[in-house]
């Protein structure tokens, strides 16, 4: 990082990378979306509410939320092995566990919805990226919500605490933190922090992240707007 | 006409403040009105509800659903209604009171793949939804073409009082039977006019959100201007 903060990818410490989401894009699943997150490629598919295979973990109660976080062989630049590993079933549980409060699964008994997510590319904040894509593609199966889930991370990188950590920043950086919200209503989803902050640090951390989450909300509200009320007038 | 306040909203939108009643697809926290889906809101007579434009079909008391029978059990038959459940069909209800398992056979009357239009007499969350036939024009569908649309542009084909379907079918003299859960059967004497209404309900699913469709239809259809001069576009 430079002197005056520009970072090593031209960034300012208080800058997201760019953002794109589309919404719809798989023919064959309930509700999709296509994120491109800097140099992230993420695909996110819902199925569901649907009938649960295997029987025994229907509950009777609620409907349940499965998450497979998925990273291609293509995604690294060196082949990643396709076969889930620690880390992938790490950010699947994390997943799940993001998007849950969210969701309003008591409508649905007896039945099951399918999260899949697959990254096609990597770059650093993928689990982010991949769950701002998630809430978009339910929204779009139509999936009652309390609310989306807008997540960012931030970090310390040179001393400094940096909003969105690209792969480069998070290999040399001394702290990251990714940070989901429900930014209508007001309440944090995610908050996984790795590395050492002093607790001012954690603060401006945390306050720096849940500014970039509004941003990333008013980005995932355009793509379905755009999709929804767009193509025809009131 | 009552004043209706309509406006798009996404999850987690708040739709309005204060003392209304939430109806679908809304949740109440405090005092604000919080949307759960990808809809248009309505605010009538203090109450609040969203229209969905996606998701899936969840049965309610006496729709008219059109259901495909996937299988037997040795009291029911079971039905895909388009819906994240299972509808059931006792055999008491075609076979009459005294049905017995080992008598009759429920093959004989509906058969795997057999189309049936019926209504749900009952459901709740902790039971699958519950099918009659005992009623006027319920029953086996012997012949049609069967279409499937989104459940929540179902009202649109309809049409205030009966307005678009009635259009439809006026024009391609075609029986048009239209079920809750997005299945619509549709069947003609003379197949110019079934390939007509066929296209006609898939040009109302695809183009539900734009203003002046039934305008649109009638010229498609080729019916003369000023005819049937009651039906409103809204």
């Amino acid at each position: 990082m430079t002197e005056d903060g520009i970072r090593c990818d031209g960034r300012r410490v208080d800058q997201l990378r760019n953002i794109s989401i589309k919404v719809g894009v798989l023919k064959n699943a309930d509700g999709s979306a296509y994120i491109e997150f800097g140099k992230n490629k993420i695909l996110a598919g819902v199925f569901g509410p649907r009938d649960v295979h295997p029987k025994h973990m229907a509950n009777q109660d609620t409907g349940i939320l499965r998450c497979r976080y998925h990273m291609s062989p293509f995604s690294v630049t060196e082949r990643k092995n396709p076969a889930p590993s620690r880390r992938e079933i790490e950010i699947s549980k994390v997943l799940k566990e993001a998007l849950e409060p969210a969701l309003i699964l008591k409508d649905f008994p007896r039945t099951v919805i399918d999260v899949f997510v697959e990254v096609l590319q990597a770059d650093g904040g993928s689990r982010c990226a991949a769950l701002d894509a998630a809430a978009v593609a339910l929204a779009d199966a139509g999936i009652p919500m309390r609310d989306l889930v807008s997540a960012c991370a931030a970090g310390k990188v040179a001393d400094r605490i940096v909003l969105d950590v690209n792969n480069e920043e998070d290999q040399e950086g001394q702290a990251d933190m990714p940070v989901a919200i429900m930014p209508s209503i007001g309440k944090v989803t995610l908050m996984q922090l790795d590395g050492i902050l002093t607790p001012e640090e954690y603060k401006t951390c945390l306050q720096t992240a849940i500014g970039g989450c509004r941003t990333v909300y008013e980005i995932q509200r355009k793509a379905l707007v755009e999709k929804y009320f767009e193509s025809g007038a009131q | 006409m009552m004043d209706i306040k309509r406006r798009y909203v996404i999850p987690g939108d708040v739709i309005a403040t204060g003392p209304l009643r939430p109806e679908q697809n809304v949740y109440q926290e405090g005092d604000r009105i919080i949307s759960t889906c990808v809809g248009i809101s309505e605010i009538y007579e203090n109450a609040v509800r969203v229209i969905p434009l996606t998701g899936v079909y969840v049965p309610k008391t006496n729709d008219l659903v059109i259901g495909k029978v996937i299988g037997t059990s040795p009291l029911s038959w079971e039905f895909d209604i388009n819906s994240c459940f299972i509808g059931f069909l006792p055999a008491q209800d075609v076979f009459g009171r005294d049905y017995s398992p080992t008598k009759d056979e429920l093959k004989q009357r509906l058969n795997i793949g057999d189309l049936v239009a019926a209504r749900v007499a009952n459901f709740d969350r902790s039971r699958d939804p519950l099918l009659t036939v005992q009623d006027r024009d319920l029953g086996k569908i012997d012949s049609g073409e069967l279409i499937d649309i989104s459940p929540s542009k179902v009202p649109r084909l309809i049409g205030k009082r009966g307005s678009m379907i009635q259009t439809i079918e006026m024009a391609t003299r075609a029986m048009i039977t239209i079920g809750q859960n997005g299945w619509v059967v549709v069947s003609c004497e003379d197949s110019e006019g079934l390939l007509k209404a066929i296209e006609a309900v898939k040009m109302v699913d695809a183009l539900a959100h734009t203003p002046n469709l039934t305008e649109r239809v009638k010229s498609m259809l080729g019916v003369p201007e000023g005819e049937n001069n009651d039906t409103i576009n809204d």
